[in-house]
């Protein structure tokens, strides 16, 4: 069994009397190191699916294991513990947390897992991001290629097993955009680190290991780079 | 310990960018715990100098008094110093003027008081008093009234004495007393020549006693007391004056305090509001930090801790302030007050004053707040992703349900009586509940009928009430509730002044004479004829007391268990009674029927009003013996009248039927109508001329004093409104400056479309003044509500919709809505769009 283990996994929900089918027994399974992205038109499922790989929700039927624990046996505070120890998460909206600064955004991930060392290793990821000298800046105060660098520092600090991506470069120009999705293959190989993302972009898609191309709540097909 | 350190940590971080923000929603409450802990500091104060002060409040150790004279007693000769007064109401003349007042005339013997001393103008006025002569003492507030000076004349009854004095201030005696009854001090040497001690004078005797310091006045007097009692004698020592006065000022602290508490709840209603903006704000954070793996609880408590500390300095800030609000209490209740009051940081009152700030203001902001624990990490990837809604949240319904516990508890911990605290926690949810309703109604209202012809400033302004985060329900219900309690006040004091205006209607009486003798009876009525004036009602009065109650004497009633005793007053009380077989206009007859006596030897039937009967137990058919000056006279209860009390007219508890008291001695009261006070003026000088033992009320007299006593009691309620109404303008202000961002960009949204300056303006002005409109409207329609209850209820008046009041309430409210309104925006609207859109 892979990093990640998806198995006939659905996701319904209730419209009044009407049941809406999101994703539609879907299986597959991420090996560790495994990059991969899931691609699909505008309401085909691949943002529901991210979440329920995350732990972000729960499956309606089916299960999903990471890192060889079963999601669906968790609580959603045990789900949370799962994803501060293992998982890394870059948005399309970068998501860094208005009232902190660059450093403290960073650091959170450290300190939830009660590193001593939190200031300095956060430090370090700004560096390795080229943002040192922004370290005390509030986010308002960063342009969206600099937001969205702070993000991907901060998805790489606790060192996850796994990194979820979702449009990472979607709000981007196309040139802050190509050096964020360097940044992101750079620190996943540097870092061994499995990433999924979920994108529109097929360039940026065809970078991974493998496509998962879904449509209409089901996968239609898979394909190796 | 690292979870708890780490959420700190965090809370700080968030704070820091927050602090303004955060300061701005706990605002709301620094006026509630200001008014709280300044009025519980007050009454703290107060209840020390009243205990610190408690013998100059009586001016002696102890007081007998009785309306008959009182003779030398065993217990005399225990006295170190004794002193006699003589009280009783009558009309003095300022022969200057020809001007006279009915007044309270306290004939003194003795070196009374003995504790405190009687502050005059000039201020050696009382040894030159007490040097002998016939020399008077006047109250300021009759020198003034009749711009009397030193060494004027004053007639009491057919006696004149020279004014040596002015009076400030008589030991345990207030500006509220001395309004109702201002007092005329005489030498008790001269209190015969004035002719006003004969038959009906309404006379009070009274024996004040200086004990030596060291007696225990408890122990001293517990064998006299038998003796006293028989010989309807009340006693009054320094420690029974401590505790009624401070019984007295514990109540009104306490019913102080509870307005204060109702500002406090007003500004938690704002805090609840604002918390509520802020936690939507959060929102994307919470799921952004759940997405990184913090605990709801973790998350929740960041939230928390932060609005504890804010709370703290809310309330820390609001009891520094009601501590400086002392300063100004004691003059805004000096008319009320019978010691001088210290002023004195009350660190109990502080501490609880911050305790409930804190805790109010917690209780209320963990209303909004706990939808934090529900935000979904997948409303990251999906903003609107999650369910916030609280209504199967198990911990809301605790929260919902501690809140009127802790308003029960605070409540009862002033109130004492679990009846009292559950009728007030019942008003203040009953108050924000008609609130929430008249605005959601009129909301609900405007969406509905809105027209869509309106122009389109007008329908922006009315759509932006709706705007998200706008807080239009809280403000209303904020600012309503100030006003509905000013306005209320405001109404209830009008409509009570004008109902005693307009007592004198065409046929309505306004003058009457009482004390009138019965030799003097027909003089009287020849004088009124002489001037036309038409003798409305001509009313006998006879004194008598109660001998027995279902052939239980005061003695018997005395030995009986407390469940089966009757009302002490009713065996102690003397009752003026009069006598006839039908009803008049302010009577309603509620049970049994007047039964007149057809031949001597009938049974008797009295009487009673109904209110009386049911306070002291006393029940149809209950046979009463009255002695009547010595004469035993058995009576059956034969009847219960409802009783109008506000009427210029002689009400009685108990009436008799005709032909049983004839012959009885008696006084009279004779009731007229003048048709303007030019005439009363006139017939009531030639009366007292004439007649100077009777005495004069005057419907215009009752006006002026009436006036005088509600605008001394309506200023201390307005000044505690004042608190509530501040309130609501704070959260108003903190709404607005909240709001300011959203404002801002609609404002650049519209410029940049094109919009003018004038337009937006014009806008913005229109939603200040639709926001004010409705928070008064809601607040007036409350208002009436109240009054009218009250009406019904308390002052038996007709609802009269005080429309001119209203409208000054509305336009005053909403023209301040429309100022800060203006005020909050006046540096958006001079900008560029640029400059804002950089912001």
């Amino acid at each position: 069994m892979g990093i990640l283990s998806v198995q006939d996994v659905s996701k319904t929900y209730q419209s009044g009397n009407r049941k809406l089918t999101v994703l539609d027994q879907v299986t597959f399974d991420i090996q560790a190191g495994e990059s991969i992205a899931i691609v699909g038109p505008s309401g085909s499922g691949k943002t529901t699916l991210l979440g329920l790989c995350a732990g972000l929700d729960t499956s309606s039927q089916g299960s999903i294991s990471l890192n060889g624990q079963q999601m669906e046996n968790l609580s959603e505070d045990q789900r949370a513990a799962l994803r501060s120890q293992h998982v890394g998460f870059i948005f399309q909206n970068f998501q860094l947390l208005p009232t902190l600064t660059a450093l403290e955004n960073v650091m959170v991930p450290l300190e939830l897992k009660r590193r001593k060392d939190a200031s300095k290793k956060a430090l370090e990821l700004l560096e390795k991001v080229g943002l040192k000298d922004r370290a005390t800046h509030y986010p308002s105060q960063l342009s969206g290629g600099e937001q969205q660098r702070v993000s991907i520092a901060r998805a790489f600090a606790n060192e996850p097993l796994v990194l979820f991506a979702d449009e990472p470069t979607g709000n981007l120009d196309t040139e802050t955009g190509e050096m964020i999705e360097d940044l992101i293959f750079n620190l996943n190989k540097e870092q061994g680190t499995t990433l999924i993302l979920v994108t529109h972009d097929r360039e940026l898609a065809r970078r991974t290991d493998r496509i998962i191309q879904i449509k209409g709540g089901k996968i239609q097909e898979e394909t190796h780079a | 310990m690292h979870n708890f350190s780490w959420t700190l940590k965090m809370a700080y971080r968030d704070f820091r960018k927050n602090r303004v923000k955060l300061f701005l929603f706990v605002s709301s409450i620094i006026i509630g715990i200001a008014a709280l802990v300044g009025i519980s500091s007050f009454g703290d104060n107060l209840t020390k100098d009243i205990d610190q002060q408690a013998k100059e409040l009586l001016g002696a150790d102890l007081v007998l008094e009785n309306n008959q004279p009182i003779g030398d007693l065993s217990f005399d000769s225990l006295a170190v110093a004794q002193a006699a007064e003589v009280n009783f109401a009558s009309m003095v003349v300022f022969p200057n003027t020809g001007d006279s007042r009915l007044t309270q005339v306290r004939a003194l013997e003795g070196d009374f008081p003995f504790y405190g001393t009687l502050e005059t103008i000039p201020e050696d006025a009382e040894g030159n008093f007490r040097s002998g002569g016939k020399k008077a003492l006047v109250e300021k507030i009759l020198m003034a009234q009749f711009n009397a000076e030193i060494g004027d004349s004053i007639k009491v009854g057919e006696s004149t004495f020279v004014i040596v004095g002015e009076l400030q201030k008589v030991p345990g005696q207030t500006g509220i007393t001395a309004t109702v009854a201002p007092a005329v001090y005489i030498p008790m040497d001269h209190l015969k020549e004035t002719g006003l001690v004969q038959y009906g004078s309404r006379l009070n005797y009274a024996k004040y006693y200086k004990l030596a310091d060291e007696a225990e006045v408890e122990n001293l007097i517990k064998p006299f007391k038998e003796e006293w009692e028989e010989a309807n004698l009340r006693s009054n020592t320094v420690e029974d004056r401590k505790r009624s006065t401070g019984r007295s000022f514990q109540n009104l602290t306490n019913f102080l305090s509870l307005v204060a508490f109702i500002a406090l709840l007003l500004g938690s209603v704002g805090v609840a509001s604002a918390v509520n903006v802020f936690v939507k704000e959060k929102m994307p954070s919470v799921a952004v930090l759940r997405c990184l793996g913090v605990k709801a609880s973790q998350i929740f408590s960041i939230y928390l801790s932060q609005i504890v500390v804010m709370g703290l300095i809310g309330s820390a800030l609001g009891a520094a302030l009601g501590t400086l609000l002392q300063y100004i209490l004691p003059q805004v209740f000096a008319d009320f007050l019978p010691v001088e009051v210290s002023v004195q940081a009350s660190w109990s009152a502080i501490g609880s004053g911050m305790l409930t700030g804190l805790m109010i203001s917690v209780l209320f902001a963990l209303l909004p707040m706990l939808k934090v624990r529900k935000v979904s990490p997948m409303a990251t990837l999906r903003p609107n992703e999650g369910d916030t809604q609280l209504r199967k949240d198990p911990l809301r319904w605790v929260v919902m349900f501690l809140i009127p516990l802790f308003i029960f508890s605070f409540s009862l911990y002033l109130l004492k009586g679990w009846q009292e605290s559950l009728g007030f926690t019942g008003f203040v949810l009953f108050a924000f509940g008609a609130l929430w309703l008249v605005a959601t109604g009129i909301m609900w209202l405007i969406r509905k009928f809105l027209p869509i012809s309106l122009s389109y400033p007008l329908r922006q302004s009315l759509a932006n009430l709706y705007r998200p985060n706008n807080q239009t329900i809280s403000l209303i219900a904020t600012i309503g509730l100030g006003t509905a309690m000013i306005s209320t006040l405001f109404f209830i004091q009008n409509q009570l002044l004008d109902e005693a205006r307009f007592a004198d209607k065409e046929d309505q009486p306004n003058m009457l004479f009482f004390d009138i003798q019965t030799p003097q009876v027909a003089s009287v009525k020849e004088l009124l004829q002489e001037r036309n004036l038409p003798i409305l009602q001509e009313v006998p009065i006879v004194t008598m007391r109660l001998e027995s109650i279902n052939a239980v004497t005061k003695k018997i009633n005395e030995d009986l268990p407390e469940e089966a005793r009757k009302s002490r007053s009713l065996y102690n009380r003397e009752f003026r009674v009069t006598y006839r077989d039908s009803l008049i206009s302010s009577e309603r007859l509620m049970a049994g029927e007047l039964k007149p006596v057809k031949t001597p030897g009938d049974s008797i039937f009295v009487s009673f009003e109904q209110g009386y009967a049911e306070r002291t137990g006393i029940k149809m058919g209950d046979a009463l013996v009255f002695n009547v000056q010595g004469r035993l006279i058995k009576t059956y209860v034969g009847s219960m009248r409802d009783v109008k009390f506000n009427q210029v007219s002689t009400n009685f508890l108990v009436i008799f039927p005709e032909q049983v008291l004839d012959n009885a001695p008696k006084f009279h009261v004779l009731i007229t109508k003048t048709k303007n006070d030019r005439e009363s003026a006139d017939i009531q000088a030639s009366i007292v001329r004439q007649f100077p033992n009777i005495s004069v009320i005057s419907l215009g007299t009752i006006v002026e004093t009436l006036e005088e006593i509600l605008g001394k009691i309506s200023f201390v309620i307005q000044f505690m409104a004042f608190f509530s109404i501040a309130t609501g303008i704070l959260v108003l202000i903190s709404s607005l400056i909240i709001s300011k961002y959203q404002r801002m960009k609609e404002s650049l949204l519209l410029r940049t479309l094109g919009a003018g300056m004038p337009l937006v303006t014009k806008i913005n002005t229109l939603e200040y003044f639709f926001l004010g409109s409705l928070a008064a409207l809601s607040g007036i329609l409350l208002s009436f509500l109240a009054t009218s209850l009250l009406n019904q209820f308390v002052f038996q008046l007709p609802f009269r919709v005080a429309l001119q009041e209203a409208i000054v309430v509305y336009l005053v409210i909403t023209g301040l809505t429309i100022l800060l309104g203006w005020l909050n925006g006046r540096n958006i609207m001079g900008k560029p769009p640029m400059e804002i859109l950089r912001e």
